[in-house]
């Protein structure tokens, strides 16, 4: 398979991984924050095709979870009703991409409570909060990566391109920014805003301001590479026929840097994703009951839950597909354009 | 009084002030010491051993127990932190006890006392032959000066307000050698419990810190072994910073079982500090603990599944009581408009009892404690049965009802721009505030977080904020930057005056609305009327009256809405005898004196 059509498959897989996220509302169950004060940590539920008495079903079914008498955490399968898992039911309302209204679920195991996944200590579904967590999640690293890159990118155009004290100048605050603390001036910012932040903008506010303190670092490489492009013979010669610096910059400077730019970008994405859970595990990104990757992991902090149900482990696994999606991407990348060079 | 484990707001309160009794204006206090001094002398003494029942124990041994941070001071005076006061009730004593299991007063270092009939004066004898861990015999002067130091208001005991009755400092006065009066300037409904926690000192190790004005710094836990000594069963025998601190049996105790045989048995206490809960857990699941306390529901399921040479007990409901409340207090012109409107909600006492109606308080016994605790409806816990009010109404959780209560108190339902319903004020807005706690006890946020859901029901839109514990002291008790609140309270005692500075409305853990100059409702002057009856009545049934009236008024009105009361949960290996846990603190290690060894071989192979 050429480095093409493998580059193809690999942002048609992420893409599909993304787009599940992004209609999160169909594919998830249940409404994410909606409690199941019944069934606090139910185990995950199989799903079976043969019942107990070994009779084949066409359909999934699954069983009944029932809370033993006198345990808070102990349930057992009734096995005595196979329950089917019905298909395109009509559920809690949600949005598609935050705009179109709909109800109709994917899954639904009608009047019985169906956990796939497991649910957590407030009895909600794992399955659903794992799904409207990416979104948060996966949100969190695309606005992180898209800011970051494009600060990076003019500053490190504008230091290698002009060069001069505006390139010292720039580079010196680039140095600043890797040194900063980053984590405590988290902390410093979320002291300074109201509590009547709505969770959402506090948490976007809060991506805003590590994309503005991570710029640096793909700034330099960006400068780096205009630094050589400028002396390039047809760049030159392009400015030797009168080519303005904004054509020269536009036509042939900054797509040299597309390389950088974008085999950062796959590395920034999951980066930033990592960033958004270190801050909810820490109790800095989105609250209850909003779910992140972060927040759902964050429950893991307590021994009891380590130890007790292993389901709670899950958000971790959902974002390895991700992850290695990305980096997937980034080699790719990286291989495609090593290959353009030689040609 | 002092906040539960997790928040402790007591080394705060002890600044706050105004504690103790309503009529406790600090006035400039002399302590009338009546008494001409004179060194009596001990050579015959004999001594006057207490007995006490329980399993005969072994002697020897040690044991090993967790404490989540290094105590603060061992100095009683000044100790607020519940992990100085554990390590502190193991070193020191008092005069009168209260037995942490019945829950009554018991005779300690003094072995009798009498209350005058108009219960103005209380005479108590002391034990003959007493001596202080370092072999220095105690006499009545260490009673007095005990009481000087406590009452002096440049050394700020923790205790003072607690024995200034009736705007008065209590007076003492030697009757002889063995024997002290005290006289009070009004009845004390608490009667002799006042002088629990009034920890005898030795005169002769602090009266020369006390005239240098340097007692409140005496006591730091670098104090070297033999400057220290009290009148408890263990005394200091090391302190390693960060790590450990060692106590070792105080030889001279005034204790001895009921075979005459003197406590305590075991030869050491080593107090490890392990901050965090769970590797407090680990610990003890290694064996490298004996004894767990303070535990969360949650810890105590995993511990119980695996219990292989420990056991684990539930000693039923303690005196913790977690709570909602808003903020109610006054906050002048300087307000934002947005609080006033949001406290103009607040103080609506259908909008509180309807909040109060929605709350599945079963749920939070069940989620939040796995089922070991209980709900409540006012601040006494079942496990305080002596003084909580059975009357006392326990609606069932009603939506509708909160609903029409709502829509009484002129709210009313909106359509949102989503599909979930919203709640307006009368005047059209949304009902939209927060909910501060305590990030760093879960039990709590998890309590916020269930609220937040209850509330959504109703159309509320609700913000559960957890903060560091010091921001949300902070803006509870200066800023009053807040809407509204999830806290827990420990009370100290089971006598409803561990509690006065909650309930009076002058008082300064009167959370809703801080250190009132008058009382802002006709309720919370009822209550302050109440509280001062029941302090100043002799009569435990005229009391009992005056403060089941209080549950009723916090009942009708909903300053706080009263949420559920964790069990005391712990364990320990099963080779401690008589382990005894009780509701009150400190949960284990109050009859530390008795605790003992079962298996002699093991603890030598440590």
């Amino acid at each position: 398979m050429s480095t093409r059509s493998r580059l193809l498959l690999c942002v048609a897989g992420l893409g599909a991984l993304h787009l599940g996220v992004a209609c999160a509302g169909f594919f998830a169950p249940y409404d994410p924050t909606a409690q199941d004060r019944e069934h606090p940590y139910a185990p995950p539920m199989p799903l079976h095709f043969v019942d107990a008495r070994g009779g084949f079903h066409l359909l999934p079914f699954f069983y009944a979870q029932e809370l033993q008498a006198g345990t808070f955490d102990q349930y057992l399968e009734n096995r005595s009703r196979a329950i089917p898992v019905e298909f395109f039911v009509s559920g809690a309302p949600y949005h598609v991409l935050g705009v179109f209204p709909l109800r109709i679920h994917l899954l639904g195991g009608g009047d019985v409570q169906m956990y796939l996944l497991g649910s957590d200590g407030y009895g909600r579904d794992l399955l659903s909060r794992i799904l409207f967590g990416g979104q948060v999640s996966l949100l969190a690293g695309l606005i992180g990566a898209g800011l970051t890159l494009s600060i990076g990118l003019c500053i490190g155009t504008v230091a290698g391109f002009w060069g001069g004290w505006k390139d010292e100048v720039l580079m010196r605050v680039a140095e600043l920014f890797l040194a900063l603390p980053w984590i405590y001036l988290l902390f410093a910012m979320r002291a300074f805003l109201p509590l009547t932040v709505p969770p959402l903008k506090a948490f976007l506010l809060v991506v805003i301001v590590i994309a503005a303190v991570g710029w640096a670092r793909p700034a330099r490489m960006v400068r780096g590479i205009v630094l050589s492009a400028k002396e390039r013979d047809f760049v030159r010669s392009a400015r030797g026929f009168g080519a303005s610096d904004a054509y020269l910059l536009r036509r042939h400077i900054v797509p040299e840097t597309a390389s950088v730019v974008l085999t950062q970008a796959a590395i920034l994405v999951p980066q930033f994703v990592l960033a958004e859970m270190t801050l909810s595990f820490l109790g800095l990104g989105v609250p209850e009951p909003v779910a992140s990757w972060g927040n759902m992991l964050s429950s893991l902090q307590h021994y009891n839950v380590l130890v007790s149900y292993w389901w709670m482990y899950l958000p971790a696994l959902a974002m390895v597909p991700f992850f290695l999606g990305y980096l997937l991407l980034e080699s790719l990348l990286q291989g495609s354009y090593a290959t353009s060079k030689i040609e | 009084m002092r906040c539960a484990p997790g928040s402790n707001v007591s080394e705060r309160r002890a600044r706050l002030g105004h504690i103790g009794t309503v009529l406790a204006a600090i006035s400039s206090c002399f302590l009338a010491i009546q008494a001409a001094g004179s060194f009596p002398t001990y050579a015959n003494a004999k001594e006057e051993l207490l007995r006490v029942a329980g399993e005969i124990g072994r002697p020897g041994g040690r044991i090993v127990i967790a404490l989540r941070s290094e105590p603060k001071t061992l100095n009683p005076l000044i100790a607020a932190d519940a992990t100085s006061r554990e390590v502190i009730g193991a070193m020191q004593a008092d005069l009168v006890h209260i037995n942490r299991a019945t829950q009554l007063t018991e005779p300690a270092l003094a072995k009798a006392w009498k209350m005058s009939a108009d219960g103005l004066q209380y005479t108590l004898t002391l034990r003959q032959g007493l001596k202080f861990s370092d072999g220095r015999p105690v006499d009545i002067e260490d009673v007095l000066f005990t009481l000087r130091v406590y009452l002096d208001e440049g050394v700020h005991a923790t205790q003072r307000d607690l024995l200034i009755v009736g705007g008065k400092p209590i007076a003492v006065r030697k009757v002889d050698a063995q024997t002290v009066a005290f006289t009070l300037a009004k009845p004390y409904g608490v009667g002799e419990r006042l002088f629990d926690g009034l920890m005898i000192l030795p005169r002769h190790l602090l009266e020369t810190a006390y005239k240098e004005g340097k007692l409140s710094s005496a006591g730091g836990l670098g104090t070297a072994a033999n400057q220290w000594a009290g009148l408890g069963p263990f005394r200091l025998k090391e302190y390693v910073a960060g790590q450990r601190l060692i106590l070792e049996r105080n030889p001279y105790y005034w204790k001895a079982d009921e075979q005459g045989n003197r406590l305590p048995y075991l030869d050491e206490i080593v107090f490890l500090f392990v901050p965090s809960a769970d590797a407090q857990v680990l610990r003890f699941q290694s064996g490298e603990t004996d004894i767990i306390s303070r535990l969360g529901a949650e810890n105590f399921s995993v511990l119980s599944r695996q219990a292989r040479d420990y056991r684990m007990a539930d000693a039923g409901p303690g005196l913790e009581y977690n709570f909602l409340f808003f903020n109610l207090n006054e906050l002048g012109e300087k307000a934002p408009a947005d609080m006033a409107r949001k406290q103009s909600w607040f103080r609506s006492e259908k909008f509180r009892q309807a909040v109060s109606l929605a709350i599945d308080r079963e749920a939070i016994v069940r989620l939040v404690y796995q089922g070991r605790g209980a709900a409540l409806w006012g601040p006494v816990t079942p496990g305080n049965p002596r003084w909580a009010d059975a009357s006392i109404a326990h609606p069932t959780r009603s939506l509708d009802k909160s609903r029409q209560l709502l829509a009484e108190a002129g709210f009313r339902m909106a359509k949102g721009e989503s599909a979930e319903p919203q709640l307006l004020d009368a005047a059209g807005r949304p009902v939209e505030f927060s909910i501060v706690t305590s990030a760093s006890n879960a039990d709590r946020a998890k309590m916020a977080a269930l609220i937040q859901d209850d509330l959504k029901q109703l159309g509320m839109r609700v913000q559960v904020v957890p903060l560091e514990l010091r921001s949300l002291i902070d803006r509870i008790t200066q800023t009053k930057e807040y809407d509204a609140c999830v806290l827990g309270i420990v009370s100290f005692d089971a006598d409803p005056n561990s509690d006065l500075n909650v309930w009076l409305s002058s008082g300064g853990m009167h959370l809703w609305n801080l250190s009132q100059k008058h009382p802002a409702t006709d309720w919370e002057a009822e209550i302050d009327r109440l509280m001062e009856q029941q302090l100043t009545a002799t009569n435990a049934e005229q009391r009992k009256k005056s403060y089941d009236r209080v549950q009723e008024i916090l009942g009708e009105h909903q300053p706080m809405v009263f949420l559920a009361s964790p069990d005391i949960l712990v364990g320990a290996k099963k080779s401690i005898g008589n382990f005894r846990p009780a509701v009150l603190e400190p949960y284990v290690l109050w009859n530390v004196d008795q605790l003992y060894q079962r298996n002699g071989a093991e603890n030598a192979r440590r």
